[in-house]
């Protein structure tokens, strides 16, 4: 309300400004000051059909992921993640995320918990690119907040503190690695 | 809260100026020459974009610049005949090519005038062209990567000025020699003396032709011409599609202290050359073919290199064998002229003599009636020259002191640039009255108008181009950057907007609606149409080999890594050639190259593509490569070694990425 009321007066300045001056010219260019002081949008916005997809339009892309892409949205991390990265994203299917105890998910998403959430979603993204062939038995990831992530390779199958791979999926600033349980910092 | 702010802020800003101007309105010195709405009609917000691409010649800098319109932010430099050690062009093996010449590697010259491809007359948004001044070239820019595609030598030239304007439907870009000299039947230059200029010394004009799908260009033909001096030219428009006009200076055919001698005369000359009928000959065969040599060097976006062919073959034409036939009039034009510019319509040509007190105006249609008349005052070296009263639309008086070009609004008037009175005055075209004139700071060479030089002018504003800066900006030492000024041309009166600094020493330029460029814009190229013989399009393509003493490098770049990034086994005596594939798929996700002591520059490699640095060592021992453009959050991490051991050794050649467990990344 407040914003359209100022704007609206603000115009009408300009306007008055214009009759009275010597010149001609009352327009006011579309491409000039009377428009929006509000914040652009991030790179997330940024329009592109064409280039690889990054982290955060493959995990949009998979039905599997909607909890994951709903609590990244809520804590905010949308533009974060389609910086340049490089990221590694140990990304938790929504079964992960069923797994949770009851309300744990909605808990999450209110808005007084946004630090909360952002700590646990953090805690699932490393800056680096680990491909699956790089992950060896006992490694340990820092990760971008909430510490460092323990890597266990057993008969050829990868884990993540106890989480299982399903799948990794190149993105275009790093790649994601699908697993079963969400990680919960210790 | 902030929002409220900022517009009260912005509110006081507007107003401020107003109030301090009005009432009288009446700008009294160069502090108060600009009025209160100027910032907001160049203001562009953030993250907003500018309603014209501005394509902006670099002069002595052998480059183009891009600039948005209204705020004269630069938005990219583009290498065209020089060197660009910030991104490679000249320095990579791939564009090396590109500044071949029959010279040998001329890498800089002087690009002074840009042509923008139209079709119909009006822009199309395909290419932009640009003239080398020096050692005469003509280069092809396309706008959809703002890279340089092709260029091509003009043989028979010297001071390739008069170019690279082009006709309606870009059929031709014109190359017409600023100096005439001695030229041969075998392509060489003859010994004769300097003082045999009016005996020995000949001009040309060449007909580029150009492609109109991919936009090749090749030298279509040369018009054999008297000695003078061609300086400037645009192609007839609408009914004078069919004509080219030239300004001539130097028709007093003086060798020596021009400053002097080429001012003699009280008319030179405007050239007015049926190009469609000279098309017609050629087509028939009536050419002669002369022995030359010249570079045609043509960049492919599939390979990402450049390949150099030396062409030896033009064919010629001489107007005066073909005086039945009308090929070449002379039309009278006082005092030295440079600029000769079309109106939208194509009706009037309008010459600005140097040194003239008046600008002719000539009209089309009384050309073709004296020519059909022929209504000649006598003939010069061989051609007619036309009576200048029966050419001649009218004369603007009085107008200022040393006209230079001309450019139009499409509404009936014409911006003329005056260099002594630096000034632009607008005066209308039917009856030659001046109607306005601004000062320009300081010394006005060039002016442009976007689509100035179209059959549909888009209008809005006019650029000057200054030669002289002074105080206009902070200074910077001796040298500074040149000066350029926007002016609204919306209303009846011009209205000083914005100044803005340029690169290089911008001659001519031309705007255009971004409406027409930015949807073609490529983002990247795709990596599986990559056809680079070296190319490596996934780190299980990245290798070395060594062929002798040559080894090349198959390296792969992707955030935040290269691979092989650990090479052992170069020896003292090799040439490395770094081939380097950029395997983002990522829109403005480059990664750069650079060798330790390399004699060479860096290399810049878009997404998609492959680039070559050639280093040849120049000692022993272990020397760093890294990644020159920041490209992530890894970006200081993206960094390798090159062992190089002395020649004689027996280091074997081997390679790899990762190789050590801890680094977290296979070994091979």
């Amino acid at each position: 309300m407040k914003f359209q009321t100022l704007f609206l007066m603000f115009s009408g300045a300009l306007f008055l400004i214009g009759l009275g001056q010597c010149t001609a010219s009352t327009t006011n260019e579309s491409t000039t000051s009377t428009s929006s002081a509000s914040a652009d949008p991030g790179q997330a916005a940024v329009k592109d059909d064409e280039s690889q997809k990054d982290v955060v339009k493959v995990a949009v892309g998979s039905p599997d992921h909607t909890t994951l892409v709903a609590a990244v949205k809520a804590a905010d991390l949308v533009d974060d993640l389609s910086n340049a990265g490089p990221f590694t994203v140990f990304a938790p299917t929504n079964a992960a995320f069923d797994l949770l105890p009851d309300g744990t998910v909605e808990s999450l998403l209110k808005p007084e918990n946004k630090s909360k959430l952002e700590e646990i979603l953090q805690y699932h993204v490393a800056v680096g690119v680990y491909k699956s062939e790089a992950l060896r038995d006992g490694q340990i990831i820092g990760m971008a907040y909430s510490g460092n992530v323990k890597i266990a390779v057993k008969d050829g199958k990868v884990t993540v503190n106890g989480a299982n791979i399903l799948a990794s999926v190149p993105a275009s600033n790093g790649i994601v690695h699908v697993i079963d349980k969400v990680l919960l910092p210790e | 809260m902030k929002f409220q702010h900022l517009t009260i802020l912005a509110a006081v800003f507007i107003l401020g100026p107003v109030l301090l101007t009005s009432p009288g309105c009446k700008p009294k010195n160069i502090g108060s020459a600009v009025e209160g709405d100027a910032a907001g009609k160049t203001y562009v917000a953030p993250g907003k974009y500018d309603e014209f691409y501005n394509i902006v010649s670099g002069g002595f800098n052998g480059q183009i610049s891009v600039y948005g319109i209204p705020s004269g932010r630069m938005l990219r430099i583009i290498p065209v005949f020089s060197q660009f050690a910030e991104n490679g062009w000249g320095y990579s093996e791939e564009t090396k090519p590109m500044l071949n010449t029959s010279h040998g590697f001329v890498p800089w010259d002087d690009s002074h005038h840009i042509a923008l491809s139209t079709t119909k007359g009006e822009h199309d948004g395909r290419w932009a062209f640009v003239n080398g001044n020096n050692t005469p070239r003509i280069a092809r820019i396309s706008l959809s990567t703002f890279r340089t595609e092709e260029i091509i030598e003009i043989p028979n030239s010297s001071g390739n000025h008069s170019s690279p304007f082009l006709t309606e439907n870009s059929e031709y870009a014109i190359a017409g020699t600023r100096f005439s000299y001695p030229m041969d039947n075998d392509g060489a230059n003859p010994d004769v003396s300097i003082n045999s200029y009016k005996e020995n010394f000949k001009g040309t004009v060449s007909f580029i032709g150009i492609n109109p799908e991919s936009g090749r260009m090749n030298v279509a033909f040369q018009l054999i011409l008297p000695g003078v001096n061609f300086d400037l030219s645009r192609a007839g428009k609408g009914k004078s599609r069919d004509w080219f006009f030239f300004s001539c200076y130097n028709t007093e055919q003086a060798n020596t202290l021009l400053e002097v001698n080429a001012s003699q005369k009280d008319k030179d000359f405007i050239m007015a050359v049926n190009w469609k009928k000279c098309e017609e000959l050629v087509k028939a065969g009536k050419g002669q073919k002369q022995k030359v040599r010249y570079a045609h060097n043509v960049y492919d976006d599939k390979v990402h290199s450049a390949t150099s062919t030396i062409e030896t073959e033009v064919i010629v034409l001489d107007p005066k064998q073909f005086i039945d036939q009308g090929l070449v009039y002379f039309m009278p034009c006082p005092k030295s002229p440079h600029g000769c510019d079309t109106d939208p319509t194509g009706s009037y040509i309008v010459g600005s003599g140097k040194l003239a007190a008046v600008i002719p105006v000539f009209s089309f249609d009384k050309i073709q009636k004296a020519i059909a008349d022929k209504n000649y005052e006598g003939m010069y070296d061989g051609l007619p020259v036309l009576k200048y009263d029966a050419v001649l639309h009218g004369e603007v008086k009085r107008p200022g002191l040393g006209p230079l070009h001309t450019e139009f609004d499409g509404k009936g008037f014409a911006y003329t640039s005056f260099f002594v009175s630096s000034e632009i005055v607008k005066w209308n075209i039917e009856t030659l009255e001046v109607v306005d004139r601004v000062p320009t700071y300081y010394s006005i060479g060039h002016l442009s108008i976007p689509g100035g030089p179209t059959a549909k002018p888009h209008g809005k504003y006019v650029i000057a181009y200054n030669k002289i800066t002074k105080d206009r900006y902070l200074p910077t030492g001796p040298e500074l950057t040149q000066s350029a000024q926007m002016y609204d041309i919306s209303g009846d009166k011009m209205k000083l907007l914005l100044d803005f600094p340029t690169v290089g020493e911008p001659h001519y330029a031309e705007a255009i609606p971004a409406s027409l460029v930015s949807p073609k814009s490529v983002k990247m190229f795709k990596i599986e149409e990559n056809q680079h013989p070296y190319a490596a399009k996934g780190e299980k393509e990245a290798k070395v080999v060594r062929e002798g003493k040559k080894v090349h490098v198959y390296m792969t770049s992707i955030r935040s890594h290269f691979a092989p990034d650990n090479i052992e086994g170069v020896k003292m005596g090799d040439e490395v050639y770094f081939h380097v594939t950029n395997l983002e798929q990522d829109w403005d996700v480059p990664h750069g190259f650079a060798v330790k002591g390399s004699n060479n520059a860096e290399i810049l490699i878009m997404p998609g593509e492959t680039c070559t640095l050639k280093w040849v060592p120049d000692r022993v021992g272990v020397i760093p490569v890294y990644c020159t453009d920041f490209c992530s959050a890894l970006h200081q991490e993206m960094q390798g070694y090159v062992r190089v051991s002395p020649a004689g050794s027996n280091v074997p050649l081997k390679w790899s990425t990762g190789e050590t467990p801890e680094a977290g990344l296979p070994s091979k």
